[in-house]
């Protein structure tokens, strides 16, 4: 009885407006038909632009695991009030928005911003590096907004991880490195493939950083859902990529879940 | 390389140790010396700088002064992974993510041990924890004493010369911890390991050691073994902490006499200095006089205030004429409820001069 309104809410507003999705992607001129999902094997700018779409989120999901990481390990073997402080600094990015973030990016990245005119002004370099409308760009904004994603379920992990583990290796012989990766490694894995998975999946869905960060040469999927609703007005065409979008999401969950439970990527075990 | 022969026989000594962590002394100046094979407990209230001292001596806290030595190698500065020291953790510190038999294998992999010598070494040491056929066991289907053995199996495979254990079996308990303490008694006298052992239950301590070092506020008190511990505490902290003690108040009288009210008591001990002194009373050493005890005893008179049945013996309380209670037990057997007095009866009990234990103040 308690969960009937959070149920209503799901129902309304998250349920049937997928189910009137899946049903547009069938519809055309008033009969069923599967053409917008055959687009996926006929035309190459889908595919492609599906293709780009996971090669990013890929990087960005591996860099942030190789940025992370440190991060929390450091955060997590530091004294509560340290700790706090490491972890505050991951999150304060979290409160500002996207789009200003996004901006900032711009700023920093474009061919006479921060970045350039410091490398330009110091003779490191002779002409601007192009550093952003293109994927760099993009993946370096994606990274900063996705980095706490994977910084917090490390944390959590390698918090749980009893100091009297890593002791217990180094007083039975083994070195530093030894214990970190016979024991800590291995105990921190559930963390991280939480955290990736995060990432992964929010990656595959994000429209801000390539929009305004790609130049137009960085196209992911999220686009071709608003072009061919913005530009054709195609709604059966932008419905049947969210739900073939969606239903890459779902198998990487699912397949993720055969790894560990699916409570643990979500933080709730 | 130290030969296998000569690492199975190395003692510990730990000069002078302190640790300070700004103006709080944790460690203060501890001297100890274990002698190669020895059981030697930390006994002491938490607090009281066990954890400390075991931290320093496996390598994890740094002491501000002093050096520890395991056989004539000073291994004050040596990492942990360096040092060949065995430890079972509290907690048991088993990996959740290794089987047993990797558990115990650990540091046999950490010393890039070939392979072909592993068989061999888990086999055996998994029969001396009676553990055989365990080893393709997940952690989390064990029991807590089979966990127990696994971490003992794992700290003992690579053959330290010594063997630290932190309060091993407080998380077991009463049944298994006392068939733990048994077993682990008779595993050291096979294996002649020199076995460092901290708890905080003094039964636990006089029961499986050889020396029992007592440790308050960052110092020992007093190292001895456990007789000398119950019967001559070096002081009124140590009486307290061992045994069921009731401590009294006394003057001085003489050299072999001191005064608790009016009553003179006698002791067989040599007196200790200083004016602060206190009789220890231990409710065992306590009898009825009933004209049967040695003439020379000294006879206390109270009253008697409760009794309890405590199933094999019957506990009574007696408040003494000349001030303070103190209790003593009786057999529950025919003969002791011959002497048993009802609450309000008045009671007089004999304490031989050589139970007459007189102990300073703690300082």
């Amino acid at each position: 009885m308690l969960l009937a309104p959070a149920l209503l809410v799901v129902v309304v507003l998250l349920v049937l407006p997928l189910l009137w999705l899946a049903w547009q992607s069938v519809r055309q001129d008033g009969g069923f038909t599967l053409a917008h999902y055959e687009r996926f094997l006929t035309d190459p700018v889908y595919w492609m632009t599906f293709l780009q779409t996971f090669r990013i989120a890929a990087i960005v999901t591996a860099m942030t695991v190789l940025l992370g990481y440190p991060v929390a390990y450091v955060a997590a073997g530091l004294s509560q009030r340290w700790s706090i402080v490491v972890l505050t600094m991951v999150l304060l990015p979290f409160w500002t928005s996207v789009l200003v973030r996004a901006y900032a990016w711009l700023i920093l990245l474009q061919r006479n911003g921060i970045i350039n005119s410091a490398l330009t002004g110091s003779g490191l370099i002779d002409a601007p590096l192009k550093l952003v409308n293109n994927e760099f760009g993009t993946v370096m904004a994606t990274i900063h907004i996705l980095l706490p994603f994977m910084v917090l379920p490390l944390y959590a992990t390698m918090k749980k991880i009893p100091g009297e583990l890593t002791m217990a290796g180094a007083s039975l012989g083994g070195s530093p490195l030894h214990v970190f990766l016979r024991v800590f490694l291995p105990l921190s894995l559930p963390g991280m493939i939480a955290g990736m998975v995060l990432v992964f999946v929010l990656t595959l869905g994000f429209y801000i950083t390539p929009e305004l960060l790609g130049g137009g040469r960085t196209y992911m999927v999220s686009m071709l859902v608003s072009r061919n609703i913005e530009v054709y007005n195609e709604w059966g065409a932008a419905s049947s990529i969210s739900v073939v979008l969606m239903v890459c999401v779902f198998l990487i969950f699912r397949l993720v879940s055969l790894l560990i439970p699916f409570e643990r990527i979500m933080g709730t075990r | 390389m130290i030969d296998q022969q000569e690492r199975a026989r190395v003692g510990v000594s730990i000069r002078q140790a302190t640790k300070s962590y700004g103006p709080f002394r944790a460690l203060d100046d501890v001297s100890l010396d274990v002698a190669q094979g020895e059981f030697v407990s930390i006994l002491g209230p938490s607090g009281s700088g066990k954890t400390t001292l075991l931290g320093i001596l496996g390598g994890f806290v740094q002491p501000s002064a002093g050096s520890i030595w395991l056989g004539n190698r000073d291994i004050t500065f040596e990492p942990p992974h360096k040092r060949e020291i065995g430890i079972v953790f509290q907690n048991y510190a088993l990996f959740p993510h290794m089987s047993v038999g990797e558990n115990i294998t650990f540091p046999l992999r950490a010393r890039r041990l070939p392979k072909a010598t592993w068989p061999d070494r888990l086999a055996s040491a998994l029969e001396m924890v009676e553990l055989t056929g365990y080893e393709n066991r997940k952690i989390h289907e064990l029991s807590g004493g089979q966990r127990q053995r696994v971490a003992l199996a794992r700290a003992m495979i690579f053959e330290p010369g010594l063997i630290l254990m932190d309060e091993p079996l407080s998380a077991l308990d009463k049944q298994l911890r006392e068939n733990m303490q048994i077993e682990l008694k008779r595993l050291h006298k096979r294996l002649g390991s020199t076995i460092i052992y901290v708890t905080h239950d003094q039964r636990e301590a006089l029961t499986m050691s050889d020396r029992v070092a007592i440790m308050n506020r960052g110092k020992l008190v007093q190292v001895d073994t456990p007789e000398r511990l119950h019967d001559h505490p070096a002081n009124t902290f140590v009486a307290r902490f061992i045994g069921e003690a009731t401590l009294l108040p006394v003057q001085r009288e003489s050299d072999s006499v001191v005064r608790l009210g009016q009553q003179a008591l006698k002791t067989a001990h040599p007196m200790p200095a200083g004016s602060n002194l206190h009789l220890v009373v231990h409710s065992e050493k306590l009898v009825v006089a009933d004209g049967s005890e040695p003439e020379a005893s000294n006879r206390l008179s109270g009253t008697v205030t409760d009794t309890l049945y405590q199933g094999e013996s019957i506990r009574v309380f007696v408040k003494l004429d000349d001030g303070g209670e103190m209790s003593f037990r009786l057999p529950s057997n025919h003969a002791g409820r011959a002497l048993m007095k009802s609450p309000g009866e008045a009671i007089t009990l004999a304490l031989h001069p050589e139970d007459t234990v007189i102990v300073p103040e703690a300082g």
